[in-house]
């Protein structure tokens, strides 16, 4: 009987590799600060940290004051839209990896809303365009057989894309009208109407499409295409504006 | 974000050539001798090169317009490759237009 033996010493483990980033973030507290400033900080990463991650390690490590919403940590919950590097993403999922480090990467809040401190804005004219535009089913008949209403692969196929919504408001904060007219429904808005403009189920559609006709509807788009670079749920924004403009000029979806 | 950017800044460029243009030929009711002293002007080398900004303004406009009008009417999903497509129609104009303009500037 022989004892087994190791063929080969045991791989130490490798050393992963770490990065030095700094970021430079839009710092405002109300209570003190007349203006926002920008402030550097230096963090360890790894290149697959995420940007979350950097802004956790400053807020635990360096400062507690560094105030910003997430929840998730996941693109799930659409609480952490920010401004990275100029453009509207989630901090929680811009990995380290995929921006330029060796400049400074700069962090601050999404544009368009009210700015309350650091990197958290009023979010409430935002969600009241979203509400504005009914975003519940309107069923008010009596399903076919009494129990369900059914829908056909098809038919759920052509809303399928508007569905991915997670009203982190990327898109609306991204917009160059809405920068200016505050006024105007905004992408997120319209999106999530034409959730359910075309759901072959919902008997309101022409009620949102008399909505979205208004002044500061459908019509105040531009196709700067921002919104559909900014979206992290891959949504052709858009194309989903283009749609409910047609809808409107042809009186149903 | 820049197809757009250009669009308005091409468009507003068109509006106050034309206010001007509209202006300067109606000046030819108020005074004829005034309206030539003006047109005059235009026949500059200065004026000349101008021309080749105006032109460049309207033919991107003018392509752009068509872009925006498909991805309203049509599909929005290939806005990226009609916006190379607006690039390319004018660059293939623009060399069309420029030599043979510009001869005719420097030739007088
Ligand atoms: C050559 C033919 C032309 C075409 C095909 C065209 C097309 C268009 C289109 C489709 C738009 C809408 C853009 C959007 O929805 O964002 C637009 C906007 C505009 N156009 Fe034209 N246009 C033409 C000529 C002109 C002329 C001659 C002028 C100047 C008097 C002009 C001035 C403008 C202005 C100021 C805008 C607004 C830009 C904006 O809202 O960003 N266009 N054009
Ligand atoms: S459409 Fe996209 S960018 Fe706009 S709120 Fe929804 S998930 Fe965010
Ligand atoms: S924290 Fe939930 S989406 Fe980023």
């Amino acid at each position: 009987m022989s004892t087994p033996t190791l063929e080969k010493p045991p791989a130490v483990p490798e050393e992963i590799q770490s990065f030095t980033v700094t970021l430079s973030v839009r710092r405002f507290v109300p209570e003190t600060d007349e203006e926002p400033h920008w402030e550097n900080y230096d963090v360890q990463m790894y290149a697959t940290d995420r940007i979350l991650d950097a802004l956790h390690k400053i807020k635990w490590e360096q400062d507690g004051s560094l105030s910003f919403r997430r929840s998730c940590a996941h693109g799930i919950c659409g609480s952490d839209a920010m401004r990275i590097n100029g453009r509207n993403r989630l901090a929680c999922k811009t990995l380290i990896k995929d921006l330029d480090i060796t400049k400074p990467v700069t962090v601050e809040a999404i544009k368009g809303l009210p700015l309350e401190k650091d990197l958290i804005v009023d979010m409430e004219p935002f969600y009241a365009s979203y509400r504005e535009v009914q975003p519940f089913l309107v069923a008010n008949s009596k399903p076919k057989d009494g129990k369900e209403r059914i829908q056909t692969v098809a038919e759920r196929e052509r809303f399928d894309d508007t569905t991915k919504c997670i009203l982190c408001a990327a898109c609306t904060s991204s917009c160059p009208i809405f920068w200016t007219d505050g006024q105007y429904f905004g992408p997120a808005a319209i999106v999530n109407a034409h959730r359910f403009i075309f759901d072959s189920r919902d008997e309101n559609a022409a009620v949102r499409l008399d909505i979205l006709n208004d002044k500061e509807g459908v019509w105040r788009c531009r196709t700067t295409f921002n919104c559909t670079e900014a979206c992290p749920r891959g949504i052709q924004v858009t194309q989903a504006i283009a749609e409910v403009k047609q809808a409107i000029m042809r009186g149903k979806p | 974000m820049w197809s757009w950017v250009l669009h308005r800044i091409t468009g507003v460029a068109i509006f106050f050539f034309l206010l001007v243009h509209i202006l300067d030929t109606a000046l030819v009711r108020v005074s004829p001798e005034a309206y030539n002293a003006v047109i005059s002007q235009y026949q500059t080398p200065i004026m000349g090169l101008g021309e080749v900004a105006l032109v460049g303004a309207i033919v991107f406009h003018a392509f752009n317009g068509l872009r925006i009008i498909a991805i309203d009417f049509w599909n929005a999903k290939y806005q990226r490759v009609l916006f190379y497509v607006v690039i390319g129609l004018w660059v293939v104009t623009m060399l069309a237009f420029v030599p043979r303009h510009l001869i005719n500037v420097f030739s007088h």
